[in-house]
């Protein structure tokens, strides 16, 4: 599973992708996160507050109870500021 | 029916030269341009970095167009979004919307730059004396978006 992180989750966890493999039983978004936090103080930082995460699932937005799966590209960033 | 993100800046008359050419059937076409301020919350912004993720920029840029495309009749439609490192003055966005009648050109252009704006995955990093910050998503873009009614899918 590829993760990408943008904006300030980025530059808190140091990297804007990388490849993990979560256990069986991380089945959705909230539960990864919940994973991802152990992997460092960076993660654990920039992940602390799933409220201010924004999330996609192979580029289409997702909510925190979204089911994922091995092979997914799941974006994680804050609210977006374009325009 | 064109979207594009890009680096370079975009000349806005050759723009919408090549919107219209040899299009008798449109009336009218509405603009937006943004352009980059160079004050931010009373700080002065010397600089400011557009990060953006490509692949899902592309493709929420042309729902969005398509969105607007089912709501107004369009007879042609650009938006051109740029990122990397820009200076105030710099064009950062370019909304046109081309139809036969004005209401629906100028309608579906607000349309186009509220939604865009909270919709798809850019995100901008002003430089201020104070150094880097990456700039809030504002309840006030969000109230914007919202005033053209709901979308079928998830949005922030």
């Amino acid at each position: 599973m590829r993760v990408l992180y943008f904006a300030w989750l980025r530059q808190r966890i140091g990297t804007g992708e990388e490849k993990v493999e979560p256990p069986a039983e991380v089945r959705d978004v909230a539960g990864l996160i919940a994973w991802l936090r152990q992997r460092g103080p960076g993660h654990a930082a920039a992940l602390a507050d799933i409220s201010a995460i924004r999330i996609a699932i192979n580029q289409e937005f997702a909510g925190p109870d979204a089911a994922i799966r091995p092979g997914d590209e799941v974006a994680l960033f804050p609210p977006m500021t374009g325009g | 029916m064109a979207v594009r993100v890009q680096r370079e800046d975009f000349d806005v008359g050759a723009e919408l030269a090549a919107l219209t050419a040899g299009r008798a059937d449109i009336g009218g076409v509405a603009t937006f341009l943004g352009l980059v301020r160079d004050t931010a919350g009373g700080q002065t912004v010397g600089a400011m970095t557009l990060e953006h993720y490509p692949g899902m920029t592309e493709k929420l840029l042309a729902e969005i167009e398509a969105e607007a495309r089912d709501r107004w009749p369009l007879d042609a439609t650009l938006i051109v979004h740029r990122y990397g490192r820009l200076e105030p003055g710099d064009r950062i966005v370019l909304v046109a919307t081309a139809s036969a009648h004005r209401q629906a050109a100028l309608e579906s252009c607000a349309f186009l730059i509220d939604w865009l704006k909270t919709r798809a995955p850019f995100w901008k990093l002003e430089e201020t004396a104070k150094g880097g910050h990456w700039v809030e998503a504002r309840e006030s873009d969000d109230a914007a978006a919202a005033r053209w009614g709901k979308s079928d899918k998830p949005a922030r």
